[in-house]
């Protein structure tokens, strides 16, 4: 009896229910179907940004200032990496790349001193290594940069530079890679962690580096089968000692090992 | 009851009531019998949808829209443009690109670029092996190829879309390797030379510093390798043209689908010293004609540009040049004329690895890898005489196996176990003069601007290429790279200007 009188009252609001329930399966239907942009599993991307895409889609102002704003910052990046003539000019070649790696907030070590010449979080550095004009460099430390290609052409005159680190730098990619070829007798050590922009075609190009007897090529995004090319790279650089770290070599599902094997 | 029961089982069975999980006391007969509420929901969802058609008509016929009554193809190219380019391959879309970034004001210029065949099943561009070198003879080659890799270095600074994925080419930095055998040995000093003057990294390698950089190589006969160690290597052709075509869209590039089967031009006459009569045209507009169809649009423009690849002598052809007299002007054709050459995919288990360079040997023979699974791509131009018939695109696999494979086993001995997975062929638009491109205009066609003739280096020199035709059209002269040695002079003078490294 208490059932039948639940059951009773609950018949009306059971019925609304339903029929709720069966228009939102209609909208979310209506809902996915409405959505044919966003084919990448990617969420969509946040208010902000979908807000300026929408008024760049209809106002050339905003789509100037958008291009603007990348291009302002594609010449900043340029103007920080120029080549520094003048300094080279007045001062020589070896104070210029130490002038250079100063200012980007690297770090490096003269050939036959033991100190290495820094400059703190803010960007203030001492003026001490102007007193060794006629030593090149041997080890610089780029780490953490904004290095790029043009960059390169400030350290192109130190033939005697055995280490170089450009780890986790946003600019280093493939010609960056390729450029290294300047320092092909002389580099030993070389780490190249954590760039986010090398691909395997750039690391073909390390083959011109025949001193080199360290690589570190640790957590590169741009590499797509790991496993693969570091053993590539042990047969193209049998002198040389490859460290790769932070890459997930797991074993993929049998079904594809299965037909490699008979393919 | 059991009548009751068993309606009720039906009406669920036919999907029409939801279910109702705690089922006890229900009243069938009040469910059972509600078959009104369906046919009023079809009322409304019909009302509903022809609300929407009619607030679509109304919206269609108010201006503004672009309905209209009479039944135009949406698909011709605009009645009146500023400058047609014939050919969608990449030397056209670079073209078209560098035209739209020069243009200073926006929409200051309307392009078309009319293409015939959009699947690309003929087009040199999507074909090629994708190799890029500065390993040339004449000057304005290393110029071309050195500015082209330095614009795929930057490539998304230039043809980055916003809020686009960027662009990828998949540059390989593997650098060319020629070898030299006794005979040639000096031709490739001079060539250094030349190549180390107009700023190319390029090295000479004895035979013994080759064998110990390569030792999978076999440099018994070989007396000089010249070696590419920066700019060089090769890319994804596909997706240069596809990046170049999208930039260029979203500047504003209108892109048409259809073949041009005509112009009309206007002639005036001129009379020579000699008192030879000269008739100089001028195009007034271009008949482009539909895909599969008779339907023609003339497009009226100021300027044609004839980035047509293999096929651009039919193009000149429409023109009337080369149909006059042998010792007039318009007696001279535009010696440009399709090419086949195959590629082959091979799979070697041992061969060369990651450092393999695309390597060109001194019987012509050349090969590259492609991708890390042992597999390389090789090919080579056939001898004088020997040119494959050029009415189809078929591969001729004899040719592999006389031709290629000896000399390949010859210089890599682990190549002597190959086995050959596929091939392809494609045209090069081959300048039977001197195997060099055709940047400017004809004497006798003033408004009618060539980009062609690139015989096999078309690819790696377009970025270059679109960018000093643009100058050409827009600033009156070339302002970076001076190509004037590569116009029509040479061809009406009949003096080559030969590349000696033609791969």
């Amino acid at each position: 009896m208490n059932l039948n009188e639940v059951a009773v009252l609950a018949k009306p609001c059971l019925s609304f229910v339903f029929s709720l329930v069966g228009c939102c399966q209609r909208s979310s239907r209506l809902l996915v179907a409405r959505r044919p942009w966003s084919s990448s599993p990617v969420s969509s991307p946040p208010l902000h940004k979908r807000l300026l895409l929408f008024l760049t889609e209809r106002f050339y102002d905003v789509e100037m200032l958008l291009r603007w704003k990348s291009g302002m910052k594609w010449r900043g990046l340029q103007k920080k990496n120029a080549h520094y003539g003048y300094t080279e000019n007045i001062h020589g070649a070896n104070i210029a790349s130490a002038f250079y790696i100063l200012s980007l907030k690297g770090g490096f070590r003269f050939v036959g001193q033991s100190e290495w010449f820094r400059a703190n979080r803010r960007g203030k550095f001492s003026w001490e290594f102007l007193k060794y004009k006629d030593t090149p460099l041997e080890e610089v430390d780029m780490s953490h940069t904004i290095i790029n290609y043009i960059g390169l052409s400030n350290l192109e005159t130190q033939q005697s530079l055995r280490t170089l680190s450009v780890r986790g730098c946003s600019e280093v990619d493939d010609w960056f890679l390729a450029r290294l070829h300047v320092f092909q007798d002389s580099l030993k050590e070389l780490n190249i962690s954590h760039c986010p922009r090398i691909t395997t075609g750039g690391l073909a190009a390390l083959r011109n580096l025949k001193g080199l007897q360290r690589l570190d090529m640790s957590a590169l995004q741009g590499i797509s089968n790991p496993g693969l090319v570091v053993i590539l790279l042990e047969e193209m650089l049998p002198q040389c000692e490859i460290i790769a770290s932070g890459y997930d070599y797991s074993v993929e599902p049998e079904g594809v090992y299965k037909q490699s094997g008979q393919g | 009851m059991a009548t009751w029961r068993s309606l009720r089982a039906n009406v669920r069975h036919l999907g029409i009531l939801p279910e109702l999980r705690r089922s006890r006391g229900f009243r069938p007969s009040r469910r059972g019998l509600m078959v009104a509420t369906p046919l009023r929901n079809d009322f409304f969802k019909d009302l509903e949808a022809k609300l929407s058609d009619s607030r679509k008509k109304l919206t269609d016929a108010l201006p503004g829209s672009t309905w209209s009554p009479l039944d135009i193809n949406p698909d011709l190219p605009p009645e009146r443009t500023d400058i047609v380019i014939v050919g969608g391959g990449v030397v056209g879309w670079s073209v078209a690109y560098w035209l739209k970034k020069k243009e200073g004001i926006r929409g200051g210029l309307k392009v078309v670029v009319v293409e015939k065949d959009t699947t690309y099943s003929q087009a040199s561009t999507v074909l090629s092996a994708g190799g890029i070198r500065q390993q040339f003879s004449l000057p304005e080659n290393i110029g071309l190829s050195l500015a082209s890799a330095h614009f795929l270095r930057n490539i998304n600074e230039h043809l980055a879309v916003l809020n686009e994925d960027a662009v990828d080419v998949q540059f390989n930095q593997a650098g060319y390797l020629f070898l030299a055998d006794d005979k040639a040995a000096h031709v490739m000093e001079e060539n250094y030379q030349a190549q180390r003057a107009a700023g190319a990294q390029v090295c000479l390698l004895s035979p013994t510093q080759l064998k110990e950089k390569f030792p999978w190589i076999n440099a018994e006969d070989v007396a000089l390798a010249s070696y590419g160690l920066e700019n060089e290597g090769w890319f994804d052709p596909w997706s240069l043209l596809n990046a170049f075509r999208r930039k260029a869209i979203s500047m504003g590039v209108i892109q048409c689908h259809g073949e041009v089967t005509g112009f009309k031009y206007s002639s005036m006459q001129a009379t020579l010293e000699d008192g030879q009569l000269m008739e100089l045209r001028r195009i007034k507009s271009v008949r482009v004609q539909m895909p599969n169809s008779l339907e023609c649009q003339p497009v009226e423009c100021v300027l044609v540009v004839n980035a047509a690849g293999a096929f651009s002598a039919k193009l000149a052809g429409m023109l009337g040049l080369g149909l006059g007299c042998r010792e007039t002007l318009a007696g001279i054709p535009l010696p440009v004329e399709p090419r086949k050459r195959f590629i082959y995919v091979f799979h070697c288990p041992d061969g060369p690895g990651l450092d393999t360079p695309f390597l060109i040997d001194h019987s012509g023979v050349y090969f590259r890898r492609e991708g890390l699974g042992g597999n390389y791509i090789a090919g080579r131009s056939p001898d004088q005489g020997e040119e494959p018939d050029i009415s189809n695109l078929d591969v001729d696999h004899q040719f592999f196996q006389e031709k290629l494979w000896p000399h390949l086993a010859h210089r890599v001995p682990a190549f002597e176990k190959l086995k050959v997975t596929s091939a392809w062929a494609g045209y090069y638009d081959y300048n039977t003069l001197d195997q060099n491109g055709i940047v400017g205009t004809h004497p006798l066609v003033s408004n009618m601007y060539f980009a062609t003739g690139f015989s096999g280096h078309g690819l790696q020199q377009s970025p270059a290429v679109g960018r000093a035709v643009a100058e050409l059209i827009l600033d009156g002269g070339f302002t970076t790279l001076d190509l004037s040695r590569l116009g029509f002079r040479r061809i009406v003078d009949g003096e080559p200007v030969f590349e000696r490294n033609v791969v």
